[in-house]
Order: structure tokens, then C-alpha cells, then sequence
């Protein structure tokens, strides 16, 4: 794939100027941000879920060492809810590239008692002990995280290095200011930083991106054929994890998923958009967000995203 | 100004602006931001939806457009935006990264964050009141922050009955503040963020203005091309050395970097600084294959001709034109931490990707940013821009602040803590050229 320049400058201006696409610059940028982290901490990792944005985030990074290896593990914190085929997926990733995986298992907390499976069955919140328990046994000080600020309020806050004190708290109101392009992950010991390459991408510019580099993803981001019931205006999914309630009538839609999580939280919407092309043409058309379509743990409080967050949440 | 959309740019790939917002308390300035994102439909319905059930549930009349950009909990509370927040929206042939910053409280703090990366700050200013003292303050730090573009929205046009001699007015009175803080061409647009008069659309209310709307003015403002007209400079963030990669690359060496400015072509003798070796770039690579050349803002990895020992912290520059490596580093500096500086503090000084130990030699004095006029002081307060002199236990190759934003700031970084200090540009160091060298001699001209 060639750097696609811009050739064609605003017609009144005097001469051709070199000036990168948006998504070259992004793409730019965010390879800057995982080198300067890299550089500078000793011990990161990159959270990787088999999502789209951690999936980009690693393609980042398989770009900025290259030709050298990715020189730190990914992790993936597994709420042992999530889609057989996106677990498969990231193993077949994580084995394509050489990776080393850190995998830090919700359910081993539950089944020894150390967090309690939750009355609404949702597993999504649960991930904050599991992960901020795995930094601390392996002393990560930079974890790369795929957030962007455009997928929610508080986010939009948020720093692209970001400090997290020895609980893992985030702290929106006492933020380091950040300027120009250099970045700060100094931090105390027991403190580490949060990285997040993509803090200036919107889903849109993802999806252009997937489609720019060809990027393979999980099947379930296209629409495809699945038993589903409605709840709370989403599709989710029938299956272990999920079983209609008394009135939820399951039928076969035609579906796919805009974020991959938790399936007991994370729904489909329908769609007939089986390849990249389409789903850019739909996620340009549509009128709600990603999380509002497809989170139900982001739709409890107004500040759902902001009270995990603050706890050491993604 | 070309009109919004053209044959050629219609087809072309979209650019990024990165732009700023910032006005004072009651400007309507969350109203500007709030129409520009309704307006370009990048807001959704569900957070509409969420917006419109909170106005309702506090007894507002109307949609307060403003709940769209305070994003925390505590913001929500008090009705105070507390910090940057950073907005998206897209036209057909740009994208746009907003940088939100909040009027009243820590505005040096949040002003000067959001402007470090603008091509474009947008000032507000209520029509009624033409510029007030707050006005004055961010026109002069997106000055000191030598934004490339400043534009001025004349806000609440709806109140004075779209009055061109009010218009008229106020746009003088911007000049003339421009003027004396020494930028170059301070744009004004009569505008009604309430209404939606010139923000995205031409008002047919405004017949005797025929200047672009905000959303065309942004559409044809330079985005971040002066940086690859400057000489070139690649701050080396790490070599690349991979022993354990394909045998072909058991050998290779490469110097990974974003370029900061300029452009570097395959057979451009360098220098490798502060050392001061000179080479050659024998490649320049990426995982998408070699390059020819090179120019800011792309990453890129380099080899060069020679085993020379190169590391982080290193600056590969175009030879002809290199910065000095210095050890005494003086500029002002946008203090911006709760404790104060004092002469005989020791900081870290990071610029580019070096960080070398230094210590505060001298505080000259700070800015009066509503006289414009220097005030002798021998500490620097939270929010307060000081000239400062630092000794650093080891050189680094600055260019004049005024001539490169990209390789002339710096930050002071607290050691202790890691916490960041302060914004610092460089002032009177490594100018590209003679002309340059003058101005940054007079210290205090913004």
C-alpha cells in the first residue's frame, strides 16, 4: 500500500504542497505515540480483545517496529462471555504474528470467589479487577488501549498518554496538561500510564482504515444469518450465555455488530452489510452511535463510562 | 477564499484541521460547537436524545446544545466545563479535530493545551460587547502559540439586528489588538451560533458580508503545510535493530522518527546532533515499502551511510541548515503547575524525544497579558507566562519557537513526580536565519 499523498490542493493556492491524506496522518500519529511509549517505559502491553480498534491499534504497531517484532506481549482480559469465533480469531492473530498473549480470565475470579457474578449477568464491568490485578503481576507500566475519544463524553476528556495512579484510578479533574506532540508517561513507581493511539479516529476513519489496509477482522463484524431475541431495543444473541426471558420470542435476523464485547451485554444491529464497503456506507448513514446501539452497560447512568473509567476501567 | 467544494478537492483524499475553540464565560461558545457538530451531522440522535431528556429534567426551555460538549459528572453538576474536550466532524473533503477549551477556569492552562496543536484557533466574541480583557488574553497566548490561523466569530449577530456598522466596529477593534501583538491577519466572520447564520451555511441576514462561512473558512484554511517548507528535522525516537527478524534484516539498522519539518530525500547529507557527525540517508524506510523522500508529519524509519552511533534523544538535520546544540536554553514558558518556580529549581527538560536534567538559572519576568508588558518577578505562579534562562546538564539542538512550533517547545516535567510543569517555547536560540534571529532578540514581543 503507497502513501496516498493529496495532489490537489485548494485551486487558489500558489503551489503543489505536500500534505498527507487524514487517515495517512492518523495513521502517522498513532504510530508516533506507540514508539514515544515504547521508548520511554520499561514494561508495556497492548490490550487486544479481537475488536476492531485493538485490532488496527496492533496493526499500528506491527508497522512502527517493523521489520523488527512488536516488542511487548498483548493481553486480553476474558470475560469468558465472549464470541467463540472472536477468541478464535485472536489466537489465530496472536500465532500469525509471533505474539506473545497474556490472558487474565474473569471467570477463574468468579470461580474462586474473588468477584460475584452480577444479577443482570453482565460481565463487561467485571474486567477492571482482573485487569488491574494482571498489571500489577507483571509490572506493566504503558498499557495500549484502543479508546477513542469520539466513542463517548468522558472519553472525549481523556488524554492520549493518560496517568493512573496505584489504584488504577483515573483522576478527569487533575489531568496533565498535554502539548504539542510531546507526550509525558513519567510516572511514580506503582503508578502506570494509559496509551491510546487512536484517541483521534472516529469509527469511520477506523473502517476506512480496515478497508485502506485490507485488515482482516472477525466475521461477526458483517452481517451474516443469527438467532436473536430483543431487549432493551438490541439484538442480542441466544446462546449459553443468554437466554430469552418469558415474552423474548427468538428469530433469525440478518445482523452484524458494531463493537465485539461481552455477549451478554453487547448486541447486534440488523444489517445487510457483508463487506467493508458497505459497512462504511452504513456507518456513515446511521444516526446513533456505536455504544448507544450496541452497549447496554453504557446505557444504565449518563456517567456509566466515567465511573468505570475512574476505577481503572479500559 | 475558493468556494466549499471544487471539481479537484471534491476527489481528492480529505485532509485533517485541527482547530481550537476558545471565548469567554457567556459568548456562546458551546453553542457554536454544539451548531457546528449538529450542522456537519456529527451529532447522533441518541446523544441528542440524551441531551434533550437532561434539558428537560433541569426545566430548560430550550435544547442546551452546551450538554453536548461537558462531558463528566462534575461538569454536568456545576454547569462549568472543566477541561479540553476533543469533538469530531467531517465534510466531504476535510476532517476536523476540535479542541474545546473552556473559557473561565485555568484558561492559560487549557488555551495554551488546545492551541499547541491548532492550525486554526476560533475566538469568540458576543457582538454586544466587542473585545473585552478576555478576548485580549486569548488573542495573545494563540499568538505566543503562534497558531498559523487565527479567526474571530463576531457572535450573537441576532441581537444587534445583523448590523454591519456593529460588525464593522468590533472587527476594528480586533485588528487593532492583532496588530499590536504583532499577528499577521486576524480574520473576523459575523456569525449567530443560536441561529445558524454563517456557521455552516451563508446568511442571506448578512447581504453586506462577503466573506466565507465558518464551516468554508475552516474547509480552505492551510493545515499544517508550513511544516514541510521548514529545513529538515527527525528527532530519533528508537533504532530498530531486529536480530531476531528474517535473515535478510539481521543486519539492519534503522532510526525510527516522525519527521517535525521538512523533507528528506534518499542521498541528503545530514547531521546527527548534538554530536554533530554528518551522513548520508541511504534509505528511508516503512512497513509499505521505501521511500524516496520523506516530509513532515509521516514516520518513517532512516539509514544512514555511516555506523555512526546514533540513539534516542538524537536529531538527524538537514546539514546545510542545523540547529546549534546548546546547554543554555532561554524562552518563555507557561507555568502550569499549583507550586511555584524559583530561580535554583531542578526540572527535566524535554524536547523532541531528548529529556536532559536541567536547572533555573534566572526568571526574568512574566507577562502581563492584558498590558502586554513585562512585570519584573523572580517566581512564576500557576497560569503565569515567564521568560526563564535553564542550564542543562547536557546540549540540545532547538530552533527558534517563532520559526518551527514542531522543534522549538519544550517542556518542563517535574522529577519527583514525572507531573508536567509547563509549556516552554524557545526564544532567542538556533533561528533559521538572520531576520529571525532579530525579532527573537527583542524578549518580549509576543
Amino acid at each position: 500500500m503507497s502513501i496516498d499523498t493529496d495532489p490537489t490542493p485548494a485551486a487558489d493556492a500558489p503551489a503543489p504542497t505536500r500534505q498527507l491524506s487524514h487517515l495517512r496522518e492518523l495513521e502517522s500519529e498513532g504510530i508516533h505515540i506507540i514508539r514515544e511509549a515504547v521508548s520511554e517505559l520499561e514494561r508495556p502491553v497492548l490490550l487486544f480483545s479481537g475488536g476492531k480498534d485493538s485490532v488496527v491499534m496492533l496493526h499500528l504497531a506491527l508497522k512502527a517496529f517493523w521489520p523488527g517484532r512488536v516488542p511487548f506481549p498483548v493481553m486480553h482480559v476474558d470475560t469468558g462471555h465472549n464470541f467463540p469465533e472472536v477468541i478464535a480469531y485472536r489466537d489465530r492473530i496472536v500465532e500469525k504474528y509471533g505474539l506473545r498473549l497474556v490472558v487474565s480470565s474473569v471467570q477463574d475470579y468468579i470461580d474462586d470467589g474473588r468477584l460475584l457474578e452480577r444479577a443482570d449477568g453482565t460481565r463487561n464491568p467485571l474486567q477492571t479487577q482482573p485487569l488491574l490485578d494482571a498489571i500489577a503481576e507483571h509490572r506493566f507500566d504503558a498499557v495500549f488501549g484502543g479508546g477513542r475519544r469520539d466513542e463517548e463524553k468522558a472519553r472525549a476528556k481523556e488524554r492520549v498518554v493518560s496517568l493512573r495512579d496505584e489504584f488504577g484510578q483515573w483522576d478527569p479533574r487533575n489531568q496533565r496538561p498535554e502539548l504539542w506532540t510531546l507526550y509525558n508517561p513519567r510516572h511514580r513507581p506503582g503508578e502506570h500510564v494509559r496509551v491510546f493511539p487512536l484517541s483521534n479516529w472516529t469509527e469511520l476513519d477506523v473502517w476506512r482504515y480496515i478497508e485502506a489496509e485490507g485488515i482482516e477482522l472477525p466475521d461477526l463484524y458483517y452481517a451474516h444469518d443469527r438467532e436473536v431475541f430483543a431487549r432493551d431495543g438490541m439484538w442480542l444473541a441466544t446462546g449459553p450465555v443468554v437466554e430469552p426471558r418469558e415474552g423474548e420470542r427468538v428469530e433469525t435476523r440478518r445482523v452484524r455488530y458494531r463493537t465485539v464485547g461481552d455477549m451478554s451485554c453487547t448486541g447486534a444491529v440488523e444489517s445487510d452489510a457483508a463487506t467493508i464497503a458497505d459497512v462504511i456506507t452504513e456507518v456513515a448513514a446511521t444516526r446513533i452511535t456505536e455504544r448507544g446501539a450496541t452497549r447496554a452497560d453504557d446505557r444504565l447512568t449518563e456517567a456509566a463510562m466515567e465511573d468505570r473509567k475512574k476505577e481503572g476501567y479500559f | 477564499m475558493a468556494s466549499t467544494s471544487s471539481a479537484t478537492t471534491a476527489t481528492s483524499p480529505a485532509t485533517l484541521l485541527r482547530l481550537a475553540t476558545a471565548g469567554s464565560v457567556d459568548d456562546g461558545k458551546s453553542t457554536l460547537v454544539g451548531r457546528l457538530l449538529y450542522d456537519s451531522k456529527s451529532v447522533l440522535t441518541d446523544q441528542l436524545d440524551a441531551v434533550e431528556r437532561v434539558s428537560r429534567a433541569k426545566g430548560l426551555g430550550h435544547v442546551d446544545l452546551a450538554l453536548l460538549t461537558d462531558g463528566l459528572r462534575a461538569e454536568r453538576e456545576q454547569g462549568i466545563t472543566i477541561d479540553v474536550a476533543y469533538r469530531y466532524f467531517a465534510t466531504a473533503n476535510r476532517t476536523f479535530i476540535l479542541a474545546d477549551c473552556p473559557g473561565h477556569v485555568q484558561y492559560t492552562r487549557n488555551t495554551v493545551t488546545g492551541s499547541s496543536t491548532a492550525d486554526v484557533l476560533v475566538l469568540l466574541v458576543d457582538a454586544r460587547n466587542g473585545v473585552q480583557e478576555q478576548t485580549r488574553r486569548h488573542l495573545a497566548v494563540g499568538q505566543l502559540l503562534r497558531v498559523p490561523t487565527i479567526v474571530v466569530a463576531v457572535n450573537k449577530m441576532d441581537l444587534v439586528d445583523f448590523d454591519q456598522a456593529t460588525f464593522n466596529r468590533v472587527s476594528t477593534e480586533v485588528r487593532a489588538v492583532a496588530s499590536e501583538l504583532g499577528a499577521d491577519a486576524v480574520h473576523t466572520i459575523p456569525v449567530s451560533a443560536l441561529e445558524g447564520d454563517n456557521i455552516v451555511e451563508r446568511s442571506d441576514r448578512t447581504p453586506w458580508y462577503e466573506g466565507p462561512s465558518l464551516l468554508e473558512f475552516l474547509e480552505n484554511a492551510p493545515a499544517g503545510t508550513e511544516f514541510a517548507d521548514l529545513p529538515f528535522r527527525l528527532p530519533v525516537q528508537l533504532s530498530i535493530r531486529p536480530q531476531d527478524a528474517a535473515p535478510e534484516f539481521r543486519e539492519y539498522r534503522g532510526y525510527a522518527g516522525q519527521v517535525a519539518t521538512g523533507v528528506v530525500r534518499v542521498g541528503d547529507p545530514v547531521v546527527v546532533l548534538p554530536a554533530g557527525r554528518r551522513t548520508t540517508v541511504t534509505a528511508i524506510d516503512t512497513a509499505d515499502g521505501p521511500l524516496t523522500e520523506a516530509f513532515a508529519p509521516q514516520s518513517v524509519t532512516l539509514r544512514l551511510a555511516d555506523p555512526i552511533d546514533t540513539t534516542r534523544g538524537d536529531l538527524i538535520a538537514a546539514a546545510s541548515d542545523a540547529p546549534e546544540p546548546t546547554q543554555d536554553l532561554s524562552g518563555l514558558v507557561a507555568w502550569l503547575a499549583e507550586k511555584p518556580l524559583r530561580v535554583g529549581a531542578r526540572v527535566l527538560v524535554k524536547h523532541g524525544t531528548r529529556t536532559v536534567q536541567g536547572i533555573v538559572r534566572e526568571i526574568t519576568g512574566r507577562l502581563d497579558l492584558d498590558a502586554l508588558a513585562p512585570i519584573p518577578t523572580d517566581t512564576l505562579e500557576l497560569n503565569d507566562i515567564g521568560r526563564v534562562t535553564l542550564r542543562l546538564a547536557a546540549p540540545v539542538a532547538p530552533d527558534d519557537y517563532t520559526v518551527s512550533r514542531r522543534t522549538g517547545s519544550f517542556l518542563l516535567i517535574d522529577p519527583q513526580t514525572g507531573g508536567t510543569l509547563a509549556a516552554g517555547m524557545v526564544r532567542g536560540f538556533g533561528a533559521f536565519d538572520e531576520a529571525a534571529e532579530q525579532a527573537a532578540t527583542v524578549s518580549w514581543s509576543i
